[in-house]
């Protein structure tokens, strides 16, 4: 057993209205920049949708993510080695621009500077990439609350392999938004991929990132990544990500998605995970998610705390994934679900599946959705939208999906019950009065300091990274060992002029 | 005579100097910037020919030039390859890998110049000064292979120019042997020290960064920020 420990994020699809505040406060924060234009570390998606980039999860089309090979063993979706060097001219799998969109600004120059006449000036719309007039035709979001989805939703990959079709006439089918970023996978296939071995996983908090000055634009890691969440900038041909706002991490604040969010619906915290567990968790058969959770450790059993001490994490870092909102939602009530497990990267960002399309469906159906029977009635009986929940959240386990929204629907007829002042009734579903109750708390009313459980890094370190932050290297500690990684862009312009021996 | 010893005596210690002192300036200082400059993310279709084809000619002609140039003709006499022989192999791959880097650098260039705006966007000074002395040397190079050694007489180089390259290293460069080879020759082998002193400032630099380590380092990468 050797332990780690990982920075986690759990949301809570129910309280997802959609309204993209993540993607833009992201967006003002890291990918403002030239090179970037059409990058977006967070997005919001509209499911069923095709989703940016375009149909990202057809990994027949992208190869993305890993495979288990005839002998059961993992290999990358992408072939072996040697053939993924051999391709290395030109990458089979790689999106273009055209894929993800082609931003466009307006010439809001010609409604001051155009001449006097008989017509309104118009700002039309120009390339953001090339300067051209251009024709908006897509957009990062362009099928959002499925909008087009008779052209757009039913290209939807995870459609393709569910049993009952989904209808998308308005008063039969259902939606609900998926915000994504970067998974700081526990098995990144982006890393596994890198030629130039740029990209890498921190061992103190599990965040992925890519060392500026390693990457060589062999974009391996673009492709292989099957969530689409490694981009290439376009002009430094450099590959940029998520960086799970590591600076703020670091100083023990939330990320600039979660912060913002509007719904409150990010959760952040510390899980603890057995490292030597992670390739067999990848290799399971089946039940992936149960494999992934078996990877995750109880901070609360001794043995797992002394051997986390032995493997040097601090004991506030303990303590915080004591209180972690990610332990307690994916493994206390275990109401949270990975995003596509079968891709067998183990991905870290976690989603409570949305009750609401049962809801709905059962109202239109005459029952009452805050009737616990009615709702349970529904699950069992709605399978299309369960169908599709489990092709997104547990690779097609739709009894594990039932089984969480059972949950979320059980705390939901309790809390009714108790608000109305009824005696509740048992719950049927394995959690007891008071479990039900913090569970709600949790989810519904949880304060900053509950949702956010993020230890601060050690300043010990801390004075470490600082000394080779500002480039002097023989000032540091003979200590440290990785070799200056500017692993995100937005001082990389300063870099370029800038010494960085 | 003056101009021979600038071309052939001179030009070569410039352009290894601007190689050598290039390539650890931009190491130093330029790491970040030290790419393949892959603009595959602007235009997929023309690269999937071009760029494969290219490279693939690339790499076999830089592997034919080695074998010319720097294992001498009494090495290949002794291990009995006749002096026809290696003539025919040299021909028969020159002209293949010729062809390839033909193909490959025309659709590249195509690509490039012709096909989409976003492209000319991507380009840099440096890749337009990289690209014509490449097509340039390139093209001398055909020229001279096809019409003196296919269709012309032949020309034995061997005994010429790979006797000044070698020269050059021991520092005791031998001017008039390569005086007197052809011009056309003589334009091939300036264009190529030109290529070569501006490479390190280039994304030719990539070549240097041909990720053989993939093969044997584990998948996944784990970096501590203090070591245990």
């Amino acid at each position: 057993m050797r332990i780690r420990a990982q920075m986690a994020m759990v949301m809570n699809l129910d309280k997802c209205i959609g309204c993209s505040t993540c993607s833009v406060t992201c967006k003002q924060t890291w990918t403002n920049r030239d090179g970037v234009e059409y990058v977006w570390f967070n997005n919001v998606e509209t499911k069923p949708g095709v989703g940016y980039p375009i149909q990202w999860e057809q990994q027949l089309r992208w190869r993305g993510g890993w495979k288990l090979d005839r002998s059961g063993r993992l290999r990358l979706r992408a072939g072996r080695k040697l053939w993924r060097l051999a391709t290395i001219f030109a990458n089979p799998n790689l999106p273009v621009l055209d894929d993800y969109y082609e931003p466009a600004t307006y010439d809001y120059d010609a409604l001051v500077s155009a001449p006097a006449g008989n017509q309104m000036p118009v700002a039309r719309p120009l390339s953001a990439i090339t300067g051209q007039p251009m024709k908006i035709t897509w957009g990062p979001n362009w099928d959002d609350d499925l909008g087009g989805s008779q052209l757009y939703a039913r290209t939807d990959p995870n459609l393709a392999a569910m049993t009952q079709k989904v209808k998308f006439s308005l008063e039969q089918t259902f939606m609900f938004h998926l915000p994504r970023i970067c998974e700081h996978c526990l098995n990144p296939a982006c890393v596994a991929a890198c030629p130039s071995a740029a990209m890498y996983k921190r061992e103190n908090d599990g965040i992925v990132l890519v060392d500026q000055n390693k990457c060589r634009g062999w974009r391996m890691c673009i492709s292989a990544c099957p969530y689409k969440k490694v981009y290439l900038n376009r002009l430094t041909s450099t590959a940029e990500k998520c960086t799970f706002c590591f600076p703020r991490i670091e100083e023990g604040t939330a990320t600039v998605c979660s912060e913002t969010c509007v719904g409150r619906i990010r959760y952040i915290g510390v899980m603890l995970y057995d490292l030597d567990k992670v390739e067999q968790a990848a290799a399971a058969k089946d039940n992936l998610v149960e494999a992934q959770r078996g990877c995750f450790l109880n901070p609360f059993d001794p043995a797992v705390v002394a051997q986390a001490e032995a493997d040097g994490i601090p004991s506030d870092w303990i303590e915080a994934a004591r209180q972690s909102p990610v332990w307690a939602l994916v493994m206390k009530y275990q109401v949270a679900l990975p995003l596509h497990p079968e891709y067998r990267t183990l991905p870290m960002v976690w989603y409570i599946p949305p009750l609401s399309p049962i809801l709905e469906a059962t109202t239109a159906l005459g029952g009452d959705s805050a009737s616990a029977d009615d709702i349970f009635h529904g699950i069992t009986q709605l399978r299309i939208p369960l169908e599709y929940l489990a092709q997104v959240l547990t690779g097609g386990d739709v009894d594990l999906v039932a089984g969480v929204l059972m949950k979320l629907a059980a705390m939901r007829s309790h809390m009714r019950a108790v608000t109305t002042g009824v005696d509740p009734e048992a719950s049927g579903v394995g959690l007891e009065a008071s479990e039900l109750e913090a569970m709600y708390r949790l989810l519904a009313i949880a304060k900053i300091p509950d949702r956010f459980v993020i230890p601060k890094r050690h300043k010990e370190e801390g004075a470490a990274l600082a000394a080779w932050e500002s480039g002097c290297v023989l000032d540091a500690p003979t200590t440290v060992r990785m070799a200056g990684p500017v692993p995100v862009a937005a001082p990389q312009f300063a870099n370029r002029s800038g010494r960085r021996p | 005579m003056k101009l021979h010893i600038a071309l052939f005596g001179v030009l070569p210690y410039l352009a290894l100097a601007s190689f050598v002192i290039g390539h650890i300036w931009r190491w130093r200082y330029d790491q970040f910037g030290w790419t393949t400059r892959t603009s595959q993310l602007m235009e997929k279709r023309w690269l999937m020919w071009g760029s494969p084809i290219f490279h693939a000619g690339l790499l076999l002609l830089i592997l034919g030039h080695a074998t010319g140039l720097l294992i001498p003709a009494s090495l290949t006499t002794w291990l009995g390859i006749s002096e026809e022989t290696y003539h025919v192999i040299a021909l028969v791959g020159g002209l293949l890998a010729g062809s390839l880097v033909a193909i490959g650098l025309t659709l590249l260039l195509l690509r490039r110049f012709v096909t989409k705006a976003r492209l000319r966007i991507v380009t840099r000074s440096a890749d337009l000064v990289m690209y014509v002395l490449l097509a340039l040397t390139a093209s001398a190079g055909m020229i001279a292979t096809i019409g003196v050694n296919m269709l012309g007489g032949g020309y034995n180089y061997r005994e010429t120019i790979s006797v000044w390259l070698r020269s050059l290293f021991v520092a005791n460069p031998n001017i008039e042997l390569m005086a007197s080879a052809p011009w056309l020759y003589q334009t091939h082998a300036v264009l190529a020290l030109a290529l070569i002193a501006i490479w390190p400032y280039t994304r030719l630099v990539h070549l240097w960064s041909i990720p053989l380590g993939y093969l044997v380092r584990p998948p996944i990468v784990y970096h501590s920020p203090v070591r245990k």
